[in-house]
This record gives C-alpha cells, structure tokens and sequence, in this order.
C-alpha cells in the first residue's frame, strides 16, 4: 500500500473514532472501546520493541505497572497534581526501561533470555510491590480519592463527577488521544533512520553492526520508547479506576496481553496492535454472548475459543491480520501499488 | 591506510592467525588469498572489530582501531562485507541499501535516494523493490556490497564476493569493483576466484595457517614455491617445476 492510501485509511478510521459519541451512547460498548484501546496502546508499546526490534519481551507489565504505580503514588503520597505526575510516571518509567535495557543489552541477551530477563523484572517489582509496605501500601493498593466536585473533573483528571458528556466519554477520549499518540511515535519512528536501524537489528545484528550501527544504542532507544507509551497505558488505568494494587500493575496478565495483540495483528506494523486488539475482544465478547450463553454460566469458555483462535492465527497468518489486510488490499488494487 | 602489525588471534588450542602484517595503500587495490582456513576471514573479523587481537595493533588512516567496535570503525570508513551473505531478508533491496547510507545520511529520504544511487553502480538498480530474500546468490552478493558502500567507506573489505557466481557474473562484478577503486574507494578482499584476483589487484598477501607466507604483485606470489606448496602440498613446487622444463624443452 502506498503511503497516501495508507494516510487516507488512518484519517477515515480516526474520524470514526472521534465520532463514536455520536452513534454509541451504550455504557457497556464504550467499556469494551475503552478496553480495547487500552490494550492497543499496551501492545504497542511491545510492539516497537519486539515487532520493529525483534526483542521480545515478557514483561512489558513492568512498564505498564510503573508508570500507573508513580501516577498513583505521587498523587497519593505527595498530592501533586494527576496532570503533573503522568510526566513523572513516564520519565520514571524511561529510567525503569533503560536499565533494564541496559543490564539485558549490555550482556548481549537476546530471544528467549532476554524475554526471561523481562518477566524476573516484572515479578521481582510484584514482589517489591508487595513487600515495600511503606511506599506501594503492599498488597492492599492505592486507592485514590475520589473527586465528588464538577467544577474540579479536569483538574483532577477524574470524570465521574462531571457534565455528562465527559462523564461518559471522558476516558474513552482519554485513551484514544494515548493511543494516537503511540501510533503517531511508531509511524514517525517507520519513517526514521532510528527505525531503520531497529529493523536493520531485528534483521540481522552482526550486519546491522557492520554497516555503522549501534545495536545497543537501537535497542535502548526502543526499549525507551516501549516503557514510555506502556506508562501512558498505566496513567490511564490509575486514572479510570484510582486504584492500582500489585497485581493489577505487575502480574503476567498485561505481559500477557500486550504481545497478543501486535503478535494476533501483526509484527511490526502501526496498525498490528489496534487490529489484534479489536480481534481478540471482539471474539472475546462474541465468544461470551453466544458461546457462554449457549453453554450456561461457564467461566472460561471463552478462553478456549480464543486460545484456539490463536492457535490458528499464528499457524496461517504469520504476518498477522496487518499482513492479510495488506494482501487483500493488494488484490483488490489489481498489485498497482507494490 | 590500513597498517595491521604482528597480529595474532587464536581459539581455545587454535593459533587461527599468528603474528600477520598487512598493508594497504590508499588508492589500490590489494587482495589477500590463502587455502581454505588459513586464517583470511578471520584476519577480516578483527580488522573489522568484530574480534578482539590478542596481540598485535591495526591502525586505519592513522588511528588505532584495534578495540574499537565494529559500528565505530564503520564510521571511521572502514567497512566489510560477509563471507556468507547476511541480506535482511524481509526488507526490500532499496530499505537494505538504505540502512547502510544512514550510516552518514539521517533524513529517510535522502538515504532512500542515495540507495537507489548506489544500486545503479552495482547494477542492481532493477531489482530496487524486490525483497532482498527473493534475490539469487550473485543478486546477494551484490546486495551484500552495495549496502558496504553505501556507508560511503574510504576502505571496503570485501570478503569473497565473487565466490558462486558464474563466468559472467564474475566479468561484471570485476568491473564494478573496479569502478569502485576509481571512484576513490581502497579495497582489500578475499578472494578464491583467481581470475578476479589477477586482473584486480596491485598487491597480494598469501595467508597459510594464520601465517603470511608471501607478497608481492598477482604475479610474483602465484609463481612463489611456498604459495604453491601451500595450495598444492609439500613438495608440489619442485614437481611443477621439473614437469614444466620437460614440457617447456
């Protein structure tokens, strides 16, 4: 595809999304929205790392966990303003990320040492989460107060007590706005000798190095850039739910789903993530209607049929949804754009 | 240009290159032969600094370089290409010869019209948009050097690059190279193909069991006894030699 079609297809789909308001005023649609939303930003946070960089990670909680955790903290310990603290939390993360980056580049792992090295991450803050009573609250988690007063709702970044507008939409907005953010950050970074470089490393590392390149210096950058749009990701959450509890920040489960979504919608690419995200949740949600129903009040049954989804998208879609998308598009334009 | 002094380098028990100097002179073009594991490639691997000497210096353009990492002598203008090619596969010739020019162009576009640039010298410029993966092996092979030089070296090493190509594709790669030298690039490579060699080079060092048994022009190494003992055997020199005077008179 063309860049042009390519821009035409992004403008069409933002205009769809900033009008959402105007043709779903159902709580429980805007939730699913939301949450699919959320998870694309997660997963595309993974995504400059392990799409364009090849490093896949298992612990992109981490990030995730970090970011909610400081935006949670500074607000609850220090009472510094949520619009103040979501810089903090990015910049902590970024620290977080680049020594963790550091400490697995430094030493050359790559593939499935590198991903363990990202899920002891994750699991020693869990931990540290947990025990380090005095700063995190431990087990019991941050709770927020909540903010009863209109007048403050944007201050406060809280937009349960507001006009009803914000009330409804305020997050989804939220999230959306996050989300172009990560999307703008990865198609700039497509289009950048940094990205250039990222894949030149995920292609191949001793090439990449013989031709000028810094793979360390690429794959800092990238992991910066991952722990800074996963931290975004948790400045939503402490925002939408004010509370944050260790393994809500840290467990596997965020891990878990911000590589499905760019591995389901493809490696590699803007648009994989928010693809694999619409498809896992909305199988999710069809699987619930339907299937759950069908089959009485049966936890889980879902997870199987998505499981098996999976299974099948990596077993014939090895460029993911992104790359069918791609093939289809093709096909239609008569191969005129190759 | 390029000075590599008493260099040594060995592997567990395996003396891989011992006490090895080399020169090159800016302009030229110098080839470095040997039998199979003799030690050129690996001699290439720490000119290049993806090995470290255990003894011995390498000094390019003056400058020390020995220790230094391979992106750094990169930039310093000293690139290498890969014995066994390493094309990134899912990109298109065009983003691979691009990844090379970001070596000293930032802007994306720039460095897209300079691969293309650089495409038409190796005559690949055909083959732009085909992933690199699709390429035969001369295509790699002239992938493989195309992305060198688009780092704009003032040293190419080039590691073998004519080997699995036919006739013709020789012929056409020992113009292009040439055409390389004449537009100011030195070069130093390895080569098994002895045509390319003997048409190329201003200079040759053979390279036999990490040592350097010989120098001298094309010429005066092949006839040199203990380079053809090397290739040949012990002994094969003197048989060549009493067979050539009763053929000869």
């Amino acid at each position: 595809m063309s860049d042009r079609v390519r821009m035409t297809g992004w403008a069409l789909l933002l205009l769809i999304f900033a009008a959402v308001p105007a043709f779903i005023s159902s709580a429980r649609w805007i939730d699913f929205l939301e949450l699919t939303l959320f998870v694309a930003v997660l997963g595309q946070g993974w995504n400059i790392l392990g799409g364009y960089g090849g490093q896949y990670s298992f612990g992109n909680a981490v990030f995730f966990g970090t970011g909610a955790y400081i935006q949670a903290l500074l607000q609850y310990k220090l009472g510094i303003g949520p619009w103040a603290a979501m810089w903090f939390a990015v910049a902590g993360t970024v620290v977080v990320g680049a020594f963790i980056g550091y400490l697995s580049f430094r030493y050359g792992l790559r593939g499935s040492y590198f991903a363990l090295i990202t899920l002891a991450f994750s699991e020693a803050f869990l931990v540290l989460s947990r025990s380090l009573k005095s700063l995190t609250e431990g087990g019991r988690g941050v709770q927020l107060p909540l903010n009863q007063d209109p007048a403050q709702a944007l201050a406060a970044f809280q937009f349960n007590f507001s006009d009803p507008f914000l009330r409804s939409y305020g997050f989804y907005y939220t999230i959306l706005i996050i989300l172009i953010v990560a999307c703008a950050l990865t198609w700039w970074m497509e289009r950048s000798r940094f990205g250039a470089q990222l894949v030149a490393v995920r292609e191949n590392e001793e090439a990449a190095e013989a031709l000028g390149i810094s793979a360390f210096r690429v794959k800092m950058g990238a992991i910066c850039l991952a722990a800074a749009i996963s931290a975004m990701a948790g400045i939503y959450y402490v925002q939408k739910f004010l509370y944050i509890e260790p393994g809500i920040a840290y467990g596997t489960g965020k891990s878990v789903e911000a590589l499905f979504a760019p591995i389901i919608g493809g490696l590699g690419t803007v648009a994989g993530p928010l693809l694999g995200s619409f498809f896992i949740h909305g199988i999710g949600e069809i699987a619930k209607e339907t299937l759950g129903r069908a089959m009485g009040d049966r936890p889980g049954i879902d997870l199987i049929l998505f499981g098996s989804i999976l299974i099948l998208v990596l077993a014939f879609l090895p460029r993911g949804l992104a790359g069918l998308l791609e093939s289809v598009c093709k096909r239609i334009g008569g191969g005129r754009d190759a | 240009m390029l000075e590599v002094r008493n260099v040594s380098k060995s592997f567990g028990g395996l003396q891989a290159v011992s006490n090895a100097s080399l020169v090159v002179e800016r302009g030229c073009i110098v080839s470095l032969i040997g039998p199979n594991g003799a030690g050129k490639t690996t001699l290439f691997a720490l000119i290049s600094g993806f090995l470290k000497p255990d003894a011995g210096n390498i000094g390019f353009d003056g400058t020390p370089i020995s220790g230094l990492r391979p992106h750094q002598i990169c930039r310093l203008g000293l690139v290498r290409t890969f014995q066994v090619v390493q094309p990134f596969v899912n990109l298109s010739v065009r983003e691979n010869i691009a990844v090379g020019a970001h070596t000293r162009i930032a802007g994306r576009r720039e460095a897209l019209e300079k691969a293309a640039d650089v495409a038409a010298l190796t005559g690949m410029e055909k083959m732009l948009d085909q992933p690199a993966g699709a390429l035969t092996i001369a295509g790699r092979k002239r992938l493989e050097l195309a992305r060198a030089l688009a780092t704009e070296p003032k040293l190419l090493l080039l590691d073998e690059v004519m080997a699995g190509l036919n006739a013709t594709e020789v012929r056409e790669l020992i113009g292009v190279v040439r055409d390389i030298r004449n537009a100011g690039v030195t070069i130093l490579l390895i080569e098994h193909v002895m045509q390319a060699v003997m048409k190329l080079s201003d200079y040759t060092y053979v390279l036999n069991q990490g040592e350097m048994i010989a120098r001298g022009t094309p010429e005066e190494v092949t006839c040199a006894p203990e380079v053809v003992e090397a290739y040949l055997g012990h002994g094969a020199a003197a048989r060549i030699a009493i067979a050539g005077e009763a053929d000869g008179v």
